[in-house]
C-alpha cells in the first residue's frame, strides 16, 4: 500500500458518510461514562431512529470538560462537521429536546459557551480527534488521515529519515522525565542486536491524573500508529502496551484497536506490503505505581515481581529478556503521527525554547474546570488556572497547585505568571511529570498534602531498597503526628535530615522523588509546619 | 539469576578510589576492585558469589563531577573514574540507613544468637551509630521454627535476599521468594507455608550460613557457637558458572 491507495481508501470511508449532515456525539470516555452518558447515547439513538437518515449519533472520545459531564455536541456539515454546539450536563430526558432542536435554533438551558477560553485557547495535537472520531471505528481513524504517516514513512522515508524528523521535533518523553524522545529512539535503533522491542507505558498511576487514560480511550488508534512507526525506525518487530487493569474501557478500546489494525493490514506481517512487520500484545498491570518505572515494568512483562534494578544498564541497551527496548509513555506516542505527517520542524516551532509540542495535563481539585485540555508548551500557569480553568469555585483564594504527582511539589501564587515547560517547574522545585494538576484554595494544609503524598508512597514503594521501604514510613509517621500537632521540633529536622537521605540514596525514581512534596510545601509554606508544631 | 558473562577481551582501566590510582578490568564493579585493594566499603546485600541486587545502599559512593550517588556494588568501573568512598556525606547517609534497619524490626542484639556474629551489628559499629534517632515502629512478626534444623526470626530480618538468590542460584531450590509491598515485605518460603512443610527445601542450609543477621539460625544452637560460614559461596559460584 503506498499513500494514494490510503487516500483512496479515506475518500472511500468517508463517502460512507457523505450524505450525513449532522453527527449528534455523545461522549463515551470514563468519565463521562461514569455521570452517565450511555443512557444518553441510546435515549438520542432510540429518538432518532431510521428518521433523520442526514444525521447520525456516535459515541466518541473525551471533550475535555469532564466536570460537566455527560456532555453531548452537535458538529454540522456547512462548518466541515466541526462542533457547533456543546450541550453540558445532559441525561437521557434530554435527548428529546435535542433532537428537536436539530434543524433550529439549540437548546438553551444545555448550552454549553464554546466561545469560552476553556474551549478556545487550547492548542490540540495530541487531542485532535478526541470528542470527534469514534474509538472503536478503524473506518473513522482513517478517514481523518489516519495511518497516513505509518504508511508515508514505511513507504518513502528510511527508519534514518524517521529518526530525524523526531530528533528535530524537539519532542521530550511525556511520562514525567522529559528525556529527548529522538535520542532515545536512536540510541536504540544503534544497538546491534536479534531482537528488539518497543513498550509503551500506560500504567499510569499518579494520583490525579488522567491523560493516558483519556487518549487511549479516545484515540487509540494513533498510539498503536505512533508505536508502530518507533518500531520501524528503531528496528523493532515485537510491541507491549503494559495497561493497568483499572482501565478496562481503555483495554477494551486498545484491544479492539489492535484487531482492527491488524485485519486491515496496518499490523502483523508486512505491514502496507513492506518488509516490516509488527506484533503489537496488551500486558495487564495489576495496578502498582511501581510498575511505571521502566525496570521494574520490564520485569513485570517478564512475569517476575515489579522491582525496579539499578540503572545502567538501560533498557535502550539491555532490555526486555536482555535485548535492546525503547520505552515511551503514551503521550510521546501520541504525538508521533503529526510529526512524521507534518514534519519535526513544524512540531518544534510550537512551544519553548527546550520544550517543544504541547502538553495535555488533568486538571482536579477546586478549579471551576476540570477535566482535559491540551496547550502549548510555555503557556503560564495563570492561564491555565485562571482562564483556562475558570479559577477557583465559590469566591476562594487560590493558594497552591500540586503538579507532578508524588514526585512533584506545591507552586504558591506568587510563581502563577511562570511558562509551564521541564525545565521551568524544576526550578520551582516541582516537576511536570506526567500532567496531573491539583488545584488548592486557602482552605486546604499543605501539611496534610505533604502527608497525603508520602502515604501514598510509602504504600507503593515496593520495599526492595531500605531508605525507600523504611524511610517513607518514618516520614509518613512525623507528618502524621505534624498534622495533629504532636511534633517536636527535632522530629521536623529528622523529617528534613531523612528528606535528604532517601532522596539521595534510594534505588529508583520512586524513593529518589518521594521527599519532593515534603521540601517544597516545606520551601513556599514552612509557617504551616512552624505553626503544627507541638512544642511551639 | 547468574551473574553476566564475563567477555573474554576485556580492556583495562585506570581510575582513582579515595586518591589512590588503581588499575581494574572494566567488566568489574567498584566494589569489587575495592574489595581487592582492602578499601572498606559497607555492604550487607551484597555478597560475592551471588548476583547483585542493588538495595542496601550502605555501599553508595561519590564520584567526582556527578551529584547523584552511586552504588559501589551495581556500578562498573569507566576509564578515568574519580571516586570517593567515605566523606562525611556517605558516612551520615550511611548511619541514617543502618538506624533506620534497626528502627524497622524488633533488633534486640542482647537477646539474639547472632550476637557477635551480626552483620548489622558490626555494620552498626563501623557506621558509628551509637544510638537511633528514628522511632521503632514496635510491629511483631512470628518466629518460624516449623524447620527440624533451622529457624526463621523476621524480627532480624533485613530483607536482603540474600537467603532467596542463593537458594536459588546456588542451591537451585528456588524455596525463598519475598511477598507484600513497603515494610510489609517479608521474606516466604515456598507459597507462603510453613518452611518446615517445603516441598523445596533440601534443608542444605546455604540460607543460613549467608543470612547477615539472626533472621535464619540453625535450631538448637548457642550464642557462641552460631557463627556462619560463607567461603563455600564464591567457590561454588564459579564451580557452577563453569559447567
Ligand atoms: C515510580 C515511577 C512511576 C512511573 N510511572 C510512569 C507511568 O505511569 N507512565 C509513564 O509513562 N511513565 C512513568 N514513569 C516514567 C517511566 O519510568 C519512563 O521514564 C517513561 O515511561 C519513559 O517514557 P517517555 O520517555 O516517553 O517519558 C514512572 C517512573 C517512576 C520512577
Ligand atoms: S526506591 Fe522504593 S520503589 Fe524504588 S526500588 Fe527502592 S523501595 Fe522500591
Ligand atoms: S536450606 Fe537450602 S534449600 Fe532450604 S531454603 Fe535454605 S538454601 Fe534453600
Ligand atoms: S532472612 Fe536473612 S538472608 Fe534472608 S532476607 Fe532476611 S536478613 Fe536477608
Ligand atoms: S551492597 Fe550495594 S546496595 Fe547493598
Amino acid at each position: 500500500m503506498n499513500l494514494d491507495d490510503l487516500a483512496d481508501l479515506a475518500e472511500q470511508y468517508r463517502a460512507i458518510d457523505a450524505n450525513v449532515e449532522r453527527e449528534v456525539r455523545v461522549c463515551m470516555a470514563a468519565s463521562c461514562q461514569s455521570s452517565g452518558a450511555a443512557p444518553v447515547l441510546d435515549a438520542l439513538v432510540a429518538g432518532l431512529g431510521e428518521s433523520q437518515p442526514a444525521c447520525k449519533v456516535k459515541g466518541v472520545g473525551c471533550m475535555g470538560l469532564c466536570s460537566a459531564g455527560p456532555l453531548v455536541s452537535i458538529a454540522h456539515r456547512d462548518g466541515s462537521l466541526e462542533e457547533s454546539t456543546i450541550y453540558r450536563d445532559v441525561t437521557a430526558d434530554d435527548a428529546a429536546d435535542i433532537i428537536a432542536s436539530l434543524d433550529g435554533p439549540p437548546v438553551e438551558r444545555l448550552r454549553c459557551p464554546t466561545d469560552q477560553p476553556f474551549f478556545a485557547r487550547q492548542q490540540k495535537i495530541v487531542l485532535e480527534n478526541a470528542g470527534i472520531i469514534d474509538p472503536d471505528s478503524f473506518k473513522g481513524y482513517v478517514a481523518v488521515g489516519g495511518y497516513s504517516a505509518l504508511i508515508r514513512a514505511l513507504s518513502e522515508m528510511t527508519p534514518a529519515d524517521v529518526l530525524r524528523e523526531v530528533t528535530d521535533s524537539g519532542l521530550r518523553g511525556r511520562g514525567g522525565g522529559g528525556y529527548p524522545t529522538g535520542l532515545k529512539w536512536s540510541t536504540v535503533a544503534k544497538m546491534p542486536a536479534t531482537q528488539k522491542y518497543v513498550i509503551c507505558n500506560a500504567d499510569e498511576g499518579d494520583p490525579g491524573a488522567f491523560m493516558d487514560r483519556a487518549i487511549l480511550e479516545s484515540d487509540p488508534h494513533r498510539v498503536i500508529e505512533g508505536m508502530a512507526i518507533a518500531a520501524y525506525a528503531i528496528g523493532a518487530n515485537k510491541a507491549y502496551v503494559y495497561v493497568r487493569a483499572e482501565y478496562p474501557l481503555a483495554v477494551e478500546r486498545l484491544q479492539t484497536a489492535i484487531r482492527k489494525a491488524k485485519r486491515s493490514g496496518f499490523l502483523g506481517n508486512k505491514i502496507g506490503d513492506t518488509q516490516f512487520s509488527l506484533e503489537v500484545e496488551i500486558r495487564l498491570g495489576a495496578g502498582a505505581f511501581v510498575c511505571g518505572e521502566e525496570t521494574a515494568l520490564m520485569a513485570s512483562i517478564e512475569g517476575l515481581r515489579g522491582q525496579p534494578r539499578p540503572r545502567p544498564p538501560y533498557p535502550a541497551e539491555s532490555g526486555l529478556w536482555g535485548y535492546p527496548t525503547l520505552i515511551n509513555n503514551v503521550e510521546t506516542f501520541a504525538n508521533i503521527a503529526p510529526i512524521v505527517r507534518e514534519g519535526g520542524e513544524w512540531f518544534a516551532s510550537i512551544g519553548t525554547e527546550r520544550s517543544k509540542g504541547t502538553k495535555v495535563f488533568a486538571l482536579a481539585g477546586t478549579i471551576t474546570n476540570t477535566g482535559l485540555i491540551e496547550v502549548p508548551m510555555g503557556t503560564s500557569l495563570r492561564d491555565i488556572i485562571e482562564v483556562i480553568g475558570g479559577g477557583i469555585p465559590g469566591g476562594k483564594a487560590f493558594k497552591a497547585v500540586q503538579t507532578g504527582g508524588p514526585s512533584g511539589g506545591c507552586i504558591p501564587a506568587q510563581h502563577l505568571d511562570i511558562a509551564v515547560d521541564y525545565d521551568s517547574l524544576k526550578t520551582l522545585g516541582t516537576m511536570m511529570g506526567s500532567g496531573g494538576m491539583i488545584v488548592m484554595d486557602e482552605t486546604s494544609s499543605m501539611v496534610d498534602v505533604a502527608r497525603y503524598f508520602m502515604e501514598f508512597c510509602m504504600t507503593e514503594s515496593c520495599g526492595k531498597c531500605v531508605p525507600c521501604r523504611t524511610g517513607t514510613q518514618q516520614m509518613h509517621s512525623i507528618l502524621d503526628r505534624l498534622a495533629k500537632s504532636q511534633a517536636s521540633r527535632a522530629e521536623l529536622a529528622l523529617l528534613e535530615e531523612l528528606c535528604e537521605v532517601v532522596q539521595a540514596t534510594s534505588l529508583c525514581g520512586l524513593g529518589q522523588t518521594a521527599p519532593n512534596p515534603v521540601l517544597s510545601t516545606m520551601r513556599y509554606f514552612r509557617d504551616e509546619y512552624e505553626a503544627k508544631l507541638g512544642d511551639a | 539469576m547468574p551473574p553476566p558473562a564475563k567477555q573474554p577481551n576485556v580492556r583495562v582501566v585506570t581510575l582513582t578510589i579515595d586518591g589512590r590510582d588503581l588499575s581494574a578490568r572494566e567488566d568489574e564493579t567498584i566494589i569489587e576492585v575495592c574489595r581487592e585493594n582492602q578499601i572498606p566499603i559497607p555492604s550487607l546485600c551484597y555478597l560475592e558469589g551471588l548476583s547483585v541486587w542493588g538495595a542496601c545502599r550502605l555501599c553508595l559512593v561519590e564520584l567526582a563531577g556527578q551529584g547523584r550517588l552511586l552504588a559501589a556494588c551495581s556500578t562498573r568501573v569507566t576509564e578515568g573514574m574519580q571516586i570517593q568512598t567515605n566523606t562525611e556525606k556517605l558516612q551520615r547517609y550511611r548511619r541514617t540507613i543502618v538506624e533506620l534497619l534497626f528502627a524497622e524490626r524488633n533488633h534486640v542484639c542482647s537477646v539474639c544468637v547472632s550476637n557477635g556474629h551480626c552483620e548489622l551489628q558490626y555494620m552498626a559499629q563501623k557506621c558509628g551509630v551509637d544510638h537511633v534517632r528514628v522511632p521503632y515502629r514496635q510491629a511483631s512478626y512470628p518466629v518460624d521454627s516449623s524447620h527440624e534444623m533451622f529457624r526463621l526470626d523476621h524480627d532480624r530480618c533485613i530483607l536482603c535476599t540474600r537467603c532467596v538468590r542463593v537458594c536459588d542460584e546456588i542451591e537451585g531450590a528456588h524455596t525463598w521468594d519475598v511477598m507484600g509491598r513497603g515494610t510489609e515485605c517479608r521474606v516466604i518460603t515456598d507459597m507462603a507455608q510453613p518452611w518446615g512443610e517445603s516441598d523445596t527445601c533440601t534443608s542444605c542450609g546455604k540460607c543460613v550460613q549467608v543470612c547477615p543477621t539472626g533472621a535464619l539460625v540453625k535450631q538448637g544452637t548457642s550464642v557462641g557457637e552460631m557463627v556462619k560460614d560463607q567461603h563455600f559461596l564464591p567457590i561454588l559460584a564459579r564451580r557452577r558458572h563453569a559447567q
